[in-house]
């Protein structure tokens, strides 16, 4: 087990923002933390990375106790923070410079890393130039190419592609998962985007209110609950009639709307709506994890924000 | 071995962030040089004209000693502001996650202080060639070693603030406590022999007026207690000063 949590808790004031967590990631996972703003993922990850202590409870992170061993806690790990903490009155390379001297990365190689990261966050050309000149996007490539930089044994990557574009975000996801692969590193990372879960992890816990509702392969927790969904708006409210229907996995309503979660929407959508009686309005469409966010804790992921504060952050000294 | 490599490299780590940001912003360098300047020719020239010669000296070379301890005070203690910065903004997290001790973080940044204080001091021993300040190569060895130990202190402390605070108007409130008292009650501008009893014993629990008194002693000759014994004290009080540091970093 290379992460591991028992009872594990962080209370701010009333608020509790992480409550009695178990969980267990094996070697080589891709783990990934879904929920909305303020589901706890970001505190989650702090405490798994010693900078913030728990209330209570215990948490191993590569069979080092967080609170007891975090130097060599901190010797196993890289993170992506969520909030931007390149510097910005260093160029690219001398933040990277920094860190290896900072993770004790060999001399030998250190050269030859920063020449690696850089091009695969593409930014080799901007190297060279001052981060307060760097894009929001450039600035996330950056942290990113920083986190990776010394393969650690277990990386957090706290929202990695917030704010970046669809193209670097899927070079991104293979170079993660290349490294995961080739060097047996565990990521944790923190999402708000489907895509991103599905593609990259192999397994989802989904997180609200500081606990954790679900948690399985994206695949299976899919067919769980999803399958197909069908969302339609009838003309006649009717809820009962259509839980009833043996293939109807579940109904969740939301703003007028019906979301039905079907088997196989090919095979039953015909009789289903035979059922609804008249409609306004259908779409169907393959379930995703947003529907299973959706069946656990009634309310839907949104999908293209992360905490409001990064754009913000990103501001000079 | 490596273990201590490690640590070595990461003080090194911190304080190059800091020495090349202090080069790039022109304005910490342009204060740098422009307020010493500003102490010695204003107030030094001002006052003087209004002050007899002190001890067989003029005001302004009189208190040239004092007003270099001051631009090393001030420019010390109010480093530890750039500590709550790094942190609002998220800069220092990397740092803190990063697998080197408290103590080479704070070393690291200690140092990075020191150096900001240091280029200062350079400027004003230039300048004090050129007033006539009585500097051979070895008081400016001295000197220089003196005004270091002093930075050191005064960054420590700096510091210790700026980590046990989150808000840098609150750091400018705290250290305008500690550093006008320490300034005033140094005999940075008077000569505290001449003081009334009560103000003198003040003078004597403040860590500054030994450092006001070595570098006096060092530069002018001029001292009341023993150069060794102002060094000892001072150097006493930086040590002390550098382990509540490392206190207050291993905290945050
Ligand atoms: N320093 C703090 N002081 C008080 N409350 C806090 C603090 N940090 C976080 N919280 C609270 O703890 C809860 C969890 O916050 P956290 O940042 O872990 O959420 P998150 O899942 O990372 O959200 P997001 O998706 O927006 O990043 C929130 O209710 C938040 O308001
Ligand atoms: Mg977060």
């Amino acid at each position: 087990m290379v992460i591991k949590t028992e009872g594990l808790t962080k209370k701010y004031g009333k608020i509790t923002a992480v409550e009695g967590l178990n969980l267990e990631v094996e070697e080589g996972e891709i783990f990934g933390l879904l929920g909305p703003n303020g589901a706890g993922k970001t505190t989650l990850i702090s405490m798994l990375c010693t900078i913030l202590k728990p209330t209570s409870g215990r948490a191993w992170v590569n069979g080092f106790d967080v609170l007891k061993e975090s130097g060599k806690v901190r010797k196993s790990i890289g993170i992506v923070f969520q909030a931007p903490s390149v510097d910005d009155l260093l160029t690219g390379r001398e933040n990277l410079a920094m860190h290896n001297l900072l993770f004790g990365v060999p001399r030998g190689i250190r050269k030859q890393r920063i020449d690696e990261v850089l091009s695969i966050v593409n930014l080799e050309k901007r190297a060279d130039d001052l981060v307060n000149t760097y894009s929001g996007g450039m600035r996330r490539r950056l942290e990113l190419a920083r986190g990776i930089m010394h393969h650690p044994k277990i990386l957090f990557l706290d929202e990695p592609t917030l704010g970046l574009d669809p193209q670097t975000r899927e070079h991104i996801w293979a170079y993660i998962s290349d490294l995961a692969e080739k060097e047996c590193m565990t990521v944790m990372l923190t999402t708000h985007y489907m895509e991103e879960a599905e593609q990259l992890c192999d397994r989802v816990a989904i997180i609200d209110y500081g606990k954790i509702v679900a948690l399985d392969s994206p695949q299976t927790l899919k067919n769980k609950i999803a399958g197909d969904v069908v969302k339609i708006k009838q003309k006649v409210r009717d809820v009962e009639t259509i839980k009833k229907l043996e293939y109807v996995k579940n109904v969740q309503e939301k703003d007028g709307l019906l979301y039905i979660s079907i088997k196989n929407a090919s095979k039953h959508l015909q009789d289903l709506l035979v059922h609804t009686g008249p409609i306004d309005f259908v779409e169907v469409r393959s379930g995703t994890l947003n529907d299973v966010f959706l069946y656990y804790t009634g309310r839907e992921i949104r999908e293209s924000e992360g905490e409001g504060g990064f754009w913000e952050r990103v501001m000079k000294r | 071995m490596s273990e201590l490599m490690n640590e070595i490299e990461g003080i090194y780590a911190v304080w190059l962030r800091e020495a090349k940001i202090y080069v790039r912003e022109k304005e910490r360098l342009i204060s740098s040089v422009i307020s010493p300047l500003l102490w010695i020719f204003a107030f030094g020239a001002g006052v003087g004209s209004t002050v007899n010669v002190i001890d067989g000296y003029s005001y302004q070379v009189f208190i040239y000693p004092g007003i270099a301890v001051m631009a090393v005070l001030f420019t010390s203690l109010f480093y530890g502001i750039y500590i709550i910065w790094d942190r609002k903004l998220d800069f220092l997290k990397e740092v803190l996650v990063a697998p080197v001790s408290r103590a080479s973080v704070f070393a690291g940044k200690m140092l990075g202080g020191a150096t900001d204080a240091m280029v200062q001091v350079i400027f004003l021993l230039i300048i004090g060639l050129f007033i006539n300040v009585p500097l051979t190569p070895l008081v400016v060895i001295k000197a220089f070693l003196m005004l270091l130990l002093i930075s050191i202190a005064m960054v420590s402390i700096g510091l210790v603030i700026g980590a046990n605070l989150n808000s840098p108007e609150g750091f400018s409130l705290v250290i305008n406590f500690v550093m006008w008292p320490m300034f005033f009650f140094s005999g940075a501008l008077f000569p505290v022999g001449n003081l009334p009893s009560w103000l003198e014993r003040a003078t004597y629990v403040n860590p500054l007026t030994y450092g006001v008194d070595a570098l006096r002693g060092i530069i002018l000759g001029i001292n009341h207690f023993p150069v060794y014994y102002d060094a000892a004290i001072m150097l006493l009080f930086a040590l002390l000063a550098m382990a509540a540091g490392v206190l207050s970093f291993r905290r945050m």
